[in-house]
């Protein structure tokens, strides 16, 4: 039982790695987000917490932490306390299969460790999509249990724009499913290797563009994010689905919101940019002679491709307006499924035709 | 182990959907069944076929669920006591099932001690994706044109009945509830 033991404290440091990774990332973004936001529209953004404002996160952890938690008496209190824990599960969860850097092996004690990635099984990606499509839930029903017209309008907003959104996901997805040959993100990781004009965003026979263009507007509706916040557009709905919610609880919609932004990120930067590939066959590290080490330079260039993704949702943010209902709906299922199916039907001829 | 694994399924699966008709609220009863999908994932999971697994949450737990909590949010059925007292309708049904199921287990004894021989695919191949794929697309593959073609049907038919007429009602277009596209 010795070796389930020493099985499950590697699984379990793995895990903690990861997790203090996603919450430091998540904390690092309420921060740029504030800063990108305030240079976008020639502002300081936070100025006052620290030098620069770089304190900022810890002042806004702090002040979640120690507000009031505030139960509305109309609420279905077991629903309302377990809704924002619905939501934040599965926006962890998914990083089980993320490979954040070269698909090594290790041997500890006997056991066969792949260091980069806490789980790599065979469904990876399928896996993600189904974590995230349970997110959902923690929306839904967090809207329904507060008993409040605006959080009700949210989360029924919210579901009908995660299953449209996430509809196109998946189709998008196929693409390079089809390319890879596999669903695991550690061999669809692999298989983008060498040159940058291997990434599956232009890998021939059948470069995925069209299928890019698709997962990235359609992954920035999944996380909720302007210009497609709907669920929670303050003009029309106070603050949508967590209109009821203070303190801690508020504090977990916030960090689920924010860990899914960073794990559609990391998804689309495995599936279409090649994950933790640089742009070039093998590493620089690996050839000044130091191979041991060619895993940090892996790893950043995930970390930029990720990062690079962050940005672009920030970006958004700063420069489109919201979508109206009935445009979000139109859009999404008569312009983004169609190229999503056409690329599907695109992929697997060209596939078929040059094998 | 495996044996641990399935007795915790099983009988979560068991309670849960007892729960989903015992039940009086219907949101509790929709959670119900959402944990009762994901035991059933666990127990394709347990059987090596986690293709499965993954398409039973997507698809039930994941966008059939989230539909019927729609519908019972945008009902607000409260504690609606005219579906709880269907004892005659329930014992019509029951009654003939367990007497089937009965009969099935007396009948099947030895049946049942055997490995089952239509088995095509080695059901704990490392890529169960592929195994699936193959056998959909070389011996099913005419049930499976034929189960596409019917949800095709099916879909049509609900566009046909949803659909308005363009003209028709602009005037109520603009206070129309959102998401009756």
């Amino acid at each position: 039982m010795s070796e389930f033991g020493l099985r499950l404290a590697i699984s379990l440091t793995q895990i903690a790695a990861v997790m203090g990774i996603v919450v430091v990332t998540v904390l690092l973004l309420t921060l740029a987000e504030r800063k990108v936001l305030g240079w976008m529209q020639d502002r300081m953004g936070p100025m006052e917490v620290g030098p620069y404002g770089i304190l900022q996160p810890f002042a806004d952890a702090i002040k979640l932490f120690f507000k009031e938690d505030i139960i509305p008496a109309g609420a279905n209190k077991f629903l309302f306390t377990m809704a924002p824990v619905l939501c934040l599960i599965p926006a962890f969860i998914g990083f089980a299969v993320i490979p954040w850097g070269p698909n090594w092996t290790l041997e500890i004690g006997g056991i066969t460790v792949k260091p980069f990635v806490i789980s790599d099984i065979n469904i990876g990606i399928l896996y993600i999509l189904a974590f995230a499509s349970i997110g959902a839930y923690g929306i839904i029903l967090g809207g329904w249990a507060s008993n409040s017209k605006y959080s009700l309008l949210g989360g029924l907003r919210s579901a009908a724009q995660i299953i449209s959104y996430e509809l196109n996901v998946g189709l998008s997805i196929i693409g390079v499913v089809i390319l890879a040959g596999s669903l695991s993100l550690v061999k669809i990781t692999d298989a983008q290797a060498g040159w940058f004009w291997n990434w599956y965003l232009f890998a021939l026979p059948a470069p995925q563009i069209f299928a890019f263009v698709v997962y990235v507007i359609s992954s920035v509706a999944e996380t909720n994010r302007v210009p497609f916040d709907l669920p929670e557009a303050e003009s029309e709905l106070v603050a949508g689905f967590f209109t009821e919610y203070s303190g801690l609880r508020f504090a977990f919609f916030f960090l689920a919101e924010y860990a899914n932004m960073v794990l559609v990120s990391c998804v689309a930067a495995a599936l279409f940019l090649g994950g933790w590939n640089a742009p070039y066959p093998g590493t620089i590290l690996e050839l000044l002679g130091f191979p041991s080490l060619s895993w940090i330079e892996s790893t950043m260039w995930f970390a930029v491709k990720t990062y690079s993704f962050l940005f672009l949702f920030f970006w958004l943010r700063a420069t489109l307006p919201r979508l109206r209902y009935d445009q979000l709906m139109r859009f999404g299922w008569k312009v983004l499924l169609p190229i999503a199916l056409a690329n599907i039907v695109v992929t697997a001829i060209a596939v078929f035709i040059t094998q | 182990m495996a044996h641990v694994f399935f007795g915790y399924f099983a009988g979560m699966i068991a309670i849960t959907s007892i729960l989903v008709v015992a039940l009086r609220n219907p949101v509790y009863s929709a959670l119900s069944l959402l944990v009762m999908f994901f035991h059933v994932a666990g127990l394709y999971v347990t059987l090596h076929a986690e293709f499965l697994a993954a398409v039973q949450v997507i698809v039930y737990a994941g966008a059939i669920l989230v539909l019927y909590l729609f519908v019972v949010m945008l009902l607000n059925v409260k504690r609606d006591d005219r579906y709880h007292s269907q004892w005659r309708i329930a014992a019509f049904v029951c009654i003939p099932l367990s007497i089937e199921f009965l009969v099935l287990l007396s009948g099947n004894m030895e049946a049942a001690n055997h490995q089952p021989v239509s088995l095509l695919v080695e059901p704990h191949a490392a890529d169960n994706t592929l195994a699936i794929g193959q056998t959909l697309f070389s011996t099913y593959l005419f049930p499976f044109e034929v189960a596409s073609l019917i949800l095709l049907v099916a879909m049509i038919g609900a566009i046909v009945l949803a659909k308005r007429d363009i003209g028709e009602n602009e005037t109520k277009d603009m206070t129309r509830a959102p998401g009756a596209q």
